[in-house]
């Protein structure tokens, strides 16, 4: 066994972390960085800190992933990293020749109480950013929140940096699409075109992280979200945004900012949240042209047709807060008992939106857990299906449950980068490969007397 | 790439820094040139890397938890801090491992964090540590436990060795220890390496008292078992008589590790990461180490030879000398095959402390040429040789490495050989306690960087267009997106083994697979080709 240690029994634990469904807020920030035309993402902190995202993010998604650090010694963990930033500001200029900078803090430099927004100003008055290119910046400690939490302090990080009051108001609506893969951002944004709704989608990693090879390399491929139109995000009609944890908070600055009313929905994963989107964006002026309306229709299709594979199987869900609300209510709809869901991310609220998303309270829920608690969970009440990261593929083997990869890190497969898994035709990706998971080992298992050709 | 290097191409490296930058940087930037006893010019290395600049390293907590101690499988690993370092060194190195039986302690897939929170940091994180160490002891029954600071312990104030000292006298039976590998120790990951050694030296090397069969024992240090290397060196040894007491550390068990000074030689493998031990167990115990490579087929003979040579036993030399000669028939028959497609193509390796070195042994085997090389956390005795050791500036980050005073022990002390047994073994040019280091072996006019960063590896792809690049998952994306091969030469591209014969042969394999890959041929479409295409339209 993988995972030999792994007792039947829950053990309760208060100190100890075992297999995180979790990482830190740097590596959100980092995301949400990339997702900026012309951007590069600096880490404030130790070298380490950016080889593990810029790792981790190469792994998950197969592409390039650039950023910087300040290189931290053991003289700037004490005296402080002011002097580090403002070179390494002044370099990346000079060689790499971004557009912005995007920093963000890490619990070194949290810790020690560097005060990035003054180093800012002396980086300005220094002249050590160019006419016309900007620095951003976003506090990240990775004591605080996850991953999920860093992408959303980003994305308010990108809001205090290009965001201005006054200017036309209306003619786009700005969208938040949340923590979501390259493919779904791209999905969003072909939602909006499809209804007539100028959206501005922000941040934006497709074209980013998954660019194709021509046999050149580009260090600013052709993706994310424009700085000249993020300049604009102020006049935006409203912003939609897209998962409560990851793009809320946002959302509500933008508004707190610059009068940009917002509206918080949950990210369209599956049928009924996917609906909320079209609504939304029916509110904003668009019109469901026949061409989404084919592919609801489609995904309903795959629904009824295969219904019974999915009615009564039990699923273990783990990952980021808003995937999982979104995908218990897309599961409950199937006729699917949503059985254990867990989160990494602190927050509270998760326990009752789950038993919401779930229609009842008999599921077990837990946030700021781990992979050790939802596997002993899993120990005492299996499972026929399982959603998780690369991670899960432990569990899942030593379990012999079949595995739905879904949230981050995904090191082992491809596709998270190019097909989606939000909208309709999102929810038909996710529906072939559950029924993939399922049918495959109806197939292993079926006595051969039993065994179906047709299903 | 022709080898000589155009002073056009020194000026394209540094160019585009600002001056300050260009300064430093070109003291890293060397052009090879093998003089008399193989000295080499000077580079510079270990030394700070400039903010800003986008390079391959990591930190000194990767080099201790990730690196050196993260293949052991028994000794149970809690990263103290904020969640990130536990969960981003959790599982990632591919150091395989396999446990003597189904119920052996194994731990390598189980991530372990005190995952810090506000408070903790606020009010100190001592008390979680504390309760995470019985936690872990209550759900595991752990042999050892290593715990592993991370950036902010160190700020707050923690005294990691002083929670492991109490948890131990609480629990006897457990071995634990404490690793102050904090993020901004160092450098680079190298700081780590020097930590682990030290800490793995004074608590575990010398607690235990188990001894191995067998007239030729030995240690291997610092092979990690990635891809399965150390399975296949394992196999050699056997084969040729040899036992394998301990590695360090794939593969490797804390009981081994604990009695590793019952062996009677340490070979080294990564010179960068583990010398200190083989040092430090030179002086306490009195084991001598030398230099061995088992990366290459001819490395692999040459350093197997040397060791029962070593010993001077004569049946393990026979045995040894038939083995050789059945495996390297094996190997010849696929290089045979596959040399013709690969003779006179270029390879760039810019990686580790040690690898960017023992990789040029294949890429020799297969009739390549390394037009450049360097490492990524490597210090000047890696490049030049331990020769240049008395010579080699101690700076204000490596002075705050503890460097450990060791003496020999009381009891245990034993000198394996004489001093005139070192010096007839020297003799035949055996190197005892030496390495020579990276560029002696390069041609004259290769390329050498140390701790070579983005902007200078594009101007390098740009320029000179390599068959193959050698380094990690960072850069492999946007070599390959030039449309030349990147060779991971840290986690393999998740194959491997490339260690011993088995391994030569399985690199041989994916280096002709990628120098001579189809797909690299579908990457321009036809109409980048031909514009223009002749046609009618239907509808005329």
């Amino acid at each position: 066994m993988l995972l030999r240690h792994t007792p039947e029994g829950i053990a309760e634990r208060e100190a100890l972390t075992i297999q995180p469904a979790k990482t830190c807020q740097p590596i959100g920030a980092m995301y949400a960085a990339l997702g900026i035309h012309r951007c590069l993402p600096h880490s404030h902190g130790s070298q380490g800190c950016c080889a593990y995202h810029r790792s981790a993010l190469t792994r998950h998604y197969k592409e390039p992933v650039m950023a910087g650090t300040s290189s931290f010694t053991e003289g700037s963990a004490v005296f402080g990293g002011q002097g580090n930033l403002l070179d390494a500001i002044q370099n990346i200029f000079s060689i790499y020749d971004p557009d912005v900078i995007a920093v963000h803090t890490t619990c070194l430099s949290e810790t020690i109480g560097d005060d990035v927004n003054q180093i800012m100003v002396k980086a300005r008055e220094e002249k050590k950013i160019p006419e016309g290119r900007f620095v951003i910046k976003a506090s990240t400690p990775s004591y605080v929140g996850s991953h999920v939490i860093g992408f959303s302090n980003m994305v308010k990080g990108i809001v205090e940096g290009f965001a201005a009051p006054g200017g036309a108001r209306g003619g786009f609506v700005n969208v938040i699409p949340g923590f979501v893969e390259p493919s779904d951002m791209a999905e969003i944004k072909r939602i909006a075109r499809l209804m007539g709704v100028t959206a501005l989608v922000f941040p934006d990693t497709s074209g980013v992280l998954d660019t194709p090879q021509t046999g050149s390399y580009e260090m600013y491929p052709a993706g994310g979200a424009p700085v000249s139109a993020l300049l604009g995000m102020g006049g935006g009609a409203s912003t939609i945004a897209l998962g409560p944890i990851a793009s809320g908070p946002g959302a509500r600055l933008l508004d707190t900012r610059c009068k940009v009313p917002c509206e918080i929905l949950p990210l369209p994963i599956g049928i009924r949240a996917t609906d909320a989107l079209v609504n939304a964006l029916r509110a904003r002026g668009g019109n469901v042209p026949d061409e989404l309306a084919f592919e609801r229709g489609q995904a309903v299709d795959i629904i009824t047709d295969m219904q019974q594979y999915f009615f009564g199987k039990k699923a273990a869900l783990i990952g980021d807060p808003d995937h999982l609300v979104s995908l218990t209510g897309f599961l409950t709809d199937l006729g699917m008992l949503v059985r254990h869901v867990i989160t990494g991310t602190p927050g509270k609220k998760f326990v009752t939106r789950i038993k919401e998303a779930a229609q009842t309270d008999d599921v077990n829920v837990r946030e700021m857990s781990d992979y050790f608690y939802l596997h002993q969970l899993v120990k005492s009440e299996p499972v026929d299906l399982l959603f998780g990261n690369s991670y899960a593929k432990y569990m899942s083997r030593d379990e012999d449950i079949p595995l739905v990869r879904m949230g981050f890190p995904i090191y082992d497969r491809i596709g998270h980068q190019y097909f989606p898994i939000v909208g309709y035709r999102g929810a038909m990706r996710l529906l072939e490969r559950m029924l993939d998971a399922i049918l495959s080992r109806q197939d292993r298992d079926a006595p051969e007397e039993r065994f179906e050709l047709v299903m | 790439m022709e080898q000589t290097v155009d002073s056009k191409l020194m000026t394209d490296l540094t160019n585009k820094y600002p001056s300050k930058v260009a300064r430093k940087r070109g003291k890293q930037v060397v052009v090879n040139n093998v003089g008399d006893q193989g000295l080499v010019p000077p580079i510079q290395a270990n030394v700070r890397t400039i903010p800003g600049i986008i390079t391959m390293r990591g930190c000194s907590y990767a080099g201790c938890k990730g690196v050196v101690l993260g293949p052991t499988r028994d000794i149970l690993q809690i990263t103290h801090g904020p969640i990130g370092c536990g969960f981003y060194s959790w599982l990632t190195r591919r150091n395989q491992t396999r446990p003597p039986t189904p119920e052996s302690p194994n731990y390598m897939p189980y991530a372990m964090s005190t995952d810090l929170q506000e408070e903790n940091i606020i009010f100190g994180g001592e008390k979680k540590l504390k309760k995470a160490v019985e936690e872990a002891i209550t759900l595991f029954h752990p042999r050892a436990i290593g715990i592993f600071s991370t950036c902010p312990v160190g700020l707050i104030g923690d005294d990691v060795h002083a929670v492991a000292r109490e948890m131990e006298e609480k629990y006897p039976d457990v071995n634990i220890f404490a690793f102050s590998c904090e993020g901004y120790k160092g450098v680079s990951q190298s700081a780590g390496h020097h930590i682990a050694n030290n800490k793995v030296f004074t608590e575990v090397v010398g607690t235990g008292d188990m001894k191995k069969d067998g007239k030729l024992r030995v240690n291997l240090l610092g092979e990690y078992n990635i891809g399965g290397d150390a399975f296949e060196i394992e196999r050699i040894f056997e084969a040729c008589g040899v036992t394998l007491h301990a590695t360090f550390s794939g593969n490797s068990s804390y009981e081994e590790f604990a009695s590793c000074h019952n062996a009677d030689l340490n070979v080294v493998m990564c010179h960068r990461s583990i010398n200190y031990m083989a040092e430090m167990m030179d002086k306490k115990y009195g084991i001598p180490w030398f230099k061995v490579n088992f990366i290459g087929a001819n490395a692999t003979s040459k350093s197997m030879r040397k060791i029962v040579q070593y010993f001077g036993d004569q049946e393990a030399a026979a045995k040894t000398e038939a083995f050789i000669e059945a495996e390297t028939a094996e190997v010849k028959k696929v290089l045979d095959a596959i040399r013709p497609r690969t003779e006179g193509k270029t390879a760039m390796l810019f990686v580790g402390g040690s690898r960017a070195h023992h990789y040029q042994e294949l890429f020799h085997e297969l009739g390549m040429k390394t037009v450049a090389a360097g490492y990524e956390f490597a210090h000047r005795d890696d490049y030049e040789g331990r020769k240049v050791l008395p010579t080699v500036k101690v700076d204000a980050d490596s002075r705050n490495i503890e460097e450990l005073t060791v003496s020999p022990d009381p009891a245990r002390y034993s000198p394996r050989k004489s001093a005139e047994e070192i010096m007839t073994l020297n003799d035949k040019d055996f190197r005892m306690g030496d390495y020579e280091g990276m560029m002696p072996e390069m041609e004259q006019g290769t390329l050498v960087i140390d701790d070579l960063n983005h902007h200078e590896m594009d101007v390098l792809l740009r320029r000179c267009k390599p068959d193959v690049f050698c380094a990690g998952i960072k850069e492999k994306y946007v070599v390959q997106k030039y449309g030349i091969p990147l060779k991971q030469l840290h986690s393999y591209d998740y194959s491997g083994p490339y260690a011993g014969y088995r391994g030569a042969v399985n690199f041989y394999r994916e280096i002709d697979r990628m120098v001579n890959s189809k797909v690299w041929s579908l990457v321009a479409p036809p109409w980048r080709e031909e514009p223009q295409l002749r046609g009618a339209y239907v509808a005329g």
